[in-house]
């Protein structure tokens, strides 16, 4: 197919509905709310379900109740939205469904404000719903990784029965770039050993999330964590820019990896051996290239629009070998280029934080900036 | 090779516009591009920009601090953005909506009554296509012939008819920028 240009959101919910999309569920919440408006006409054009619900809560318990049919079915959301879903997202996974959910952060907490920012790493990759659960969490850096990835992760949500959420920020929804779609699928019926589609001619199955037996639930979520084992080693998807002979390895993903990857540019042109490591998967994380790149680099430096989320899981996988910085900027403010310029610089002649949690000088180094 | 273009100006001047005629035309001449807008929560009569990168390998950065060409179409524009052109770059100013001349002297700065130019064309909305085709005769990083071509493979086909007027605002903007940076180089 030749490219076009897509706006971020609307490529979304076009790569959605490609992949085979069958019942969407939303509620609208900037900068997402292209998503909902596109699908609004787009699903009922091609004769599939679009629900507008009450609330994200309405949504997400939709998705359940859909989900368990064997359906292909997504939500979006924006930070708060995503935030007044957990519960029913930690019941779709206990349920084990497959179900997909974007999240087009924005700048928070609380109300915040519709600016992009990447500060529901933790909740999307670490926590979020309430138990033992794990999830897939992918992260596009551009519009055509994000088509890429919303095929991959109907995908990837059938196969580990499991939800997978896509993690963007409004800059990737509202920038246009080109891109090129992928096929129609057609919708085929969807035949699973689970899915509770009407049990003529077979026993019946029941979905829940309650095990009221303590041991059962521990299957359940040893079960689960088994699953995740696979996930780990089959799923990791990651970038590599300039690594084969760096010395120093920047670690980022979506807007923050690419503004980085500016910078890694700018930093080679003046003979800097600087690389740079693009999440794609960031649940599961890629720790083994990081644990590698541990072994030969002299210093990581983490970038991200947050108070330094992601950088817990680098320095796990770096293991205290080297050196792990920290430059973030946060509350909706996109870092230009030339400030991470300036952080390698530091890095490059050795100026590392000593005796401290990196994030603690990265907040004196920002004294300036945030004292206007 | 990353280059970036920014334009802004009131929401309704066409800013967002422009920016897509030429990110259809970097993409229609085999470049990447990425199209930026700045979003928040304003309303038409309001600032708005957007920033149109084109390169020839994997765009990093959307956005820049210091863009090397800037089209501004108003005065809270051409305030804002006059001390963050590169140095060396090129800044295109709207002067039906500016009342100063410029500060800076390590830039190039052309100034097109942008304004009274559509107006000369039949419609004053062509504002944005004058603009467009004065920033493509002082930084080429497309030809205006690239940037027509685009214009006529994107517009909807109702829209089709307004594709002359729009062809004739394009030439005079170029005109215009040719003329002043002859005078310059005179």
């Amino acid at each position: 197919m030749p490219k076009e240009l897509w706006k971020g959101n609307e490529a979304i919910a076009e790569a959605a509905v490609r992949a085979g999309l069958q019942a969407y569920f939303g509620y609208p919440i900037t900068p997402q709310t292209e998503i909902l408006e596109y699908l609004s006409r787009r699903m009922p054009e091609l004769g599939r379900a679009f629900v507008q619900a009450e609330s994200e809560l309405g949504a997400i318990n939709m998705v359940y109740g859909a989900a368990c049919t064997g359906a292909r079915v997504m939500s979006t959301s924006s930070s708060p939205g995503v935030s007044l879903m957990m519960e029913g997202l930690s019941y779709i996974a206990g349920t084990e469904v497959p179900a997909v959910l974007v999240n087009v952060m924005r700048g928070g907490p609380g109300l915040g404000n519709i600016a992009p920012a990447q500060s529901d790493y933790n909740q999307a990759v670490h926590g979020g719903g309430h138990g033992d659960y794990p999830r897939i969490v992918l992260a596009p850096s551009s519009v055509q990784e994000a088509i890429d990835l919303m095929g991959l992760s109907f995908d990837l949500a059938e196969k580990y029965r499991m939800i997978c959420m896509v993690i963007l920020d409004g800059s990737i929804g509202q920038m246009m770039e080109p891109a090129e779609m992928p096929e129609m699928k057609p919708i085929t019926e969807r035949k699973f050993d689970w899915n509770t589609d009407g049990a003529i001619n077979r026993e019946r199955r029941i979905l829940s999330s309650i095990y009221i037996d303590p041991p059962a639930e521990e299957v359940a979520n040893f079960r689960l964590a088994k699953r995740w084992q696979e996930v780990q080693a089959n799923e990791v998807r990651y970038k590599e820019y300039f690594l084969d002979d760096a010395e120093f390895v920047i670690v980022g993903f979506g807007t923050a990896g690419r503004v980085a990857l500016s910078a890694v540019r700018a930093a080679r042109a003046e003979g800097i051996k600087v690389g740079l490591l693009r999440p794609i998967t960031v649940s599961p994380y890629p720790y083994e290239v990081i644990d590698q790149l541990a072994g030969r680099v002299s210093a990581f430096l983490v970038t991200e629009m947050n108070m330094g989320q992601m950088f817990d899981d680098v320095r796990l996988a770096v293991r205290g070998r080297v050196p792990v910085e920290f430059y973030g900027r946060t509350g909706g403010v996109v870092p230009f280029p030339d400030e991470i310029l300036a952080e390698i610089h530091r890095i490059a002649a050795g100026q590392w934080s000593v005796d401290r949690d990196p994030r603690d000088s990265w907040q004196t180094r920002m004294a300036s900036v945030i004292e206007r | 090779m990353q280059k970036e273009i920014l334009i802004a100006g009131f929401g309704g001047q066409g800013v967002l516009f422009a920016g897509q005629v030429l990110a259809y035309a970097a993409m229609d001449s085999g470049k990447i591009v990425t199209w930026i807008p700045s979003y928040g929560p304003e309303m038409r009569g309001g600032t708005a920009n957007c920033t149109v990168v084109v390169a020839d390998e994997e765009i990093g950065s959307p956005l820049v601090k210091n863009p090397p060409a800037v089209i501004a179409l108003n005065l809270p524009s051409f305030d804002k953005y006059e001390d963050l052109v590169q140095p060396g770059g090129v800044l295109i100013v709207n002067q039906s909506m500016v009342d100063r001349t410029a500060k800076r002297t390590d830039i190039t700065t052309i100034f097109v009554p942008g304004n009274e130019v559509a107006e000369e064309t039949g419609d004053r909305r062509l504002l944005n296509m004058v603009m467009v085709g004065a920033l493509l005769a002082a930084y080429p990083i497309l030809s205006l012939d690239e940037a027509k071509a685009a214009l006529k493979a994107h517009l909807p086909a109702k829209h089709q008819k307004l594709i002359p007027n729009n062809y004739a605002a394009m030439d005079k903007g170029y005109a215009h920028a040719k003329a002043q940076m002859e005078k310059v180089a005179a």
